[in-house]
């Protein structure tokens, strides 16, 4: 007999992966550069397309940036719902609660002493995020007279402050190394490079199956501190494993595409409803929703501007904000 | 021989607040034990540290003859079992799911379960009458629902001991004695000792085998509940003017907290909350 969650498992995958696979195909058959679906059908099939530079538009260009942008938006959703289960606050993300930001300083800084931003930045990026971590633990263990919110405002605060600082050495570093800056805080795929996406993936890959691991921790977790303990959980130890494992995570992604708000809140919370609330089942769900996600946001970043194009950042804050507000609504009832 | 929970000189302080004092007590292997006292008066700190909750800071206290601080977490659990104070739930796991996580500290780290889980899940929810809930979201379940859910979890876990903390309160009356029996089934066909935070003096007098009367983190009284429900024993720990008589039900004795006419001009009584 089939346990409950490996059958969750197969119908996440048996609905998730055919969506993935579509949202892939259209992301790198679509752009300004031009080509169609029909095109790449054909160049799949192995008939030489007359025009040879689309060729290379779709597996030179446009691929490596739709496995960047699959691979960042599965950690950033795993990212949230690590967050969410840990905090028990169904609001928690890593862009909300400035882990995002603290990763950004931390990315920034290591290329102002010097360091190369990859694969350097991506260690200083993640120290910036576990600053971050331990600063809004310690902010929430104060009486404020919040309770819960206290978590959710220190976040908020700390991300306006990182933002703050962020902006601060931009502007006093007379410096070519921070050019193009501006944009990477605003989540940018289009510096796409196959060596970045081979990192990325070597940690998404270790991380998402550590996090897989402990999913089950994570459905305890959600029982509440004392009864999680009474059924076995030494709550110190996974706290800073999950914390460690999922800022690590965020860190190198942050650092490779800058800041990407509310990803870890739209799809967790998409996946919690069509598939409930087991993690053993939303883990998987969310690394290959957020990856069709992702994708399909930067589709959108490509295509809708008349000219150039948009930070895909711009694209999952549009959608990512009012879903905020919608959720915050409904925790309200 | 060995019992469920031996405390020898157990204090606890929250920072320089003092909690316990001094606390020593047995409680046997298939008691039904009861701890009772007024607000503040250290009930739920001694659970806490029971559970393993709460680090032992002097004094000795023994699960099953082994300190509970030489448990590891997981070993602790198969042998206790919480059921804390009723708080609220966000996340809407079903009712199965839920039950089925009292298997935890007996699987794998994945907590895939067996044909063995599954059938206790199922024996634990018919044990407290929830099987029919089975399907149901736990937040839209009632709180007489609920407990009951959260007790078979309880069950599931198959404990050799259930902590108990104030398991009726926010139940109507039918509810109440829906658990105070269920816990006493559970110790006579499971043999699982109970140990429970009540604030309801007077179920404790009817269910309980032995009670605990804590008033300032000291024990007032500890035995059979004929020993312990006494006026004054009973006035001095609540600082209140009480009438103790006996149910006609079963014969336990019953405690009436007396309203202020009738007190005439009696002197009140005063509480012992610490003992300077």
């Amino acid at each position: 007999m089939t346990p409950v969650p490996i059958k969750g498992i197969l119908r996440v995958k048996a609905i998730l992966l055919p969506v993935l696979a579509a949202a892939a195909f259209l992301g790198v058959a679509m752009g300004p550069g031009g080509g169609d679906p029909g095109t790449l059908i054909r160049s799949l099939a192995g008939v030489p397309l007359e025009d040879a530079v689309l060729e290379d538009i779709f597996w030179k260009i446009r691929l490596p940036r739709v496995l960047l942008a699959a691979l960042t938006g599965s950690a950033l959703s795993l990212g949230g719902l690590v967050f969410q289960a840990l905090l028990r606050n169904p609001l928690a993300e890593p862009y909300i609660l400035g882990v995002s930001g603290g990763a950004a300083i931390g990315a920034i800084l290591g290329i102002l002493l010097g360091l190369a931003r990859f694969p350097w930045g991506s260690l200083t990026a993640f120290a910036g995020g576990m600053a971050t971590v331990g600063l809004l633990l310690l902010m929430s263990s104060w009486k404020t007279g919040l309770g819960k919110d206290a978590l959710l405002l220190s976040g908020v605060m700390i991300n306006a402050f990182c933002g703050a600082v962020i902006l601060f050495l931009v502007s006093v570093t007379p410096d070519a190394r921070l050019f193009n800056i501006l944009s990477w805080l605003m989540g940018d795929l289009s510096l796409a490079a196959m060596e970045q996406v081979k990192l990325l993936a070597i940690v998404t890959v270790l991380c998402a199956t550590a996090l897989f691991g402990l999913s089950h921790v994570m459905n305890l977790f959600l029982l509440g501190r004392d009864t999680a303990q009474s059924l076995g959980v030494r709550l110190g130890v996974m706290t800073a494993i999950l914390l460690t494992i999922t800022s690590f995570m965020v860190g190198v992604t942050v650092s490779i595409c800058g800041l990407l708000g509310f990803v870890g809140l739209v799809m967790p919370h998409l996946m919690r409803l069509s598939f409930g609330p087991d993690h053993r089942v939303l883990v998987p769900a969310c690394i290959l929703s957020g990856a069709a996600y992702m994708i399909l946001c930067d589709l959108l970043a490509r295509i809708l501007p008349a000219q150039g194009e948009m930070p895909v950042g711009v694209v999952t804050a549009l959608v990512g904000a009012p879903a905020f507000i919608f959720l915050l609504r409904r925790a309200a009832r | 021989m060995t019992f469920a929970i031996e405390a020898l000189e157990l204090s606890h302080a929250y920072e320089t607040a003092a909690v316990l004092r001094s606390v020593s007590f047995r409680v046997s292997a298939g008691d039904y034990f009861v701890i009772i006292g007024p607000n503040g008066s250290g009930k739920t700190t001694l659970l806490r540290l029971a559970a393993g909750l709460l680090k032992v800071q002097t004094g000795r206290l023994e699960v099953s003859g082994l300190p509970v601080q030489r448990f590891r977490r997981r070993e602790l659990a198969r042998t206790v079992a919480l059921v804390p104070q009723a708080g609220p739930f966000e996340f809407p796991f079903r009712v199965a799911e839920f039950v089925l996580m009292g298997r935890a500290p007996h699987q794998g780290i994945l907590g895939l379960e067996s044909p063995r889980d599954l059938r206790i899940a199922r024996e634990a929810m018919g044990f407290t009458g929830v099987e029919h809930l089975a399907g149901r979201r736990m937040d839209r379940l009632s709180g007489g629902e609920r407990q009951r859910v959260i007790i078979a979890r309880a069950v599931c876990q198959q404990p050799r001991l259930i902590l108990l903390d104030e398991p009726t309160s926010f139940l109507d009356l039918a509810h109440q004695a829906q658990i105070m029996d269920l816990m006493e089934q559970l110790r006579q066909e499971n043999g699982v000792t109970v140990v429970m935070v009540s604030h309801d003096v007077n179920l404790a007098s009817m269910y309980g085998s032995r009670l605990l009367l804590l008033a300032g983190g000291r024990i007032l009284a500890e035995g059979k509940p004929e020993d312990v429900i006494d006026a004054d024993l009973l006035e001095k720990a609540y600082g209140c003017r009480l009438l103790v008589d006996r149910t006609p039900a079963t014969g336990a004795r019953r405690v009436t907290p007396l309203p202020k006419e009738a007190l005439g001009r009696q002197p009140p009584i005063r509480a012992i909350d610490s003992f300077k």
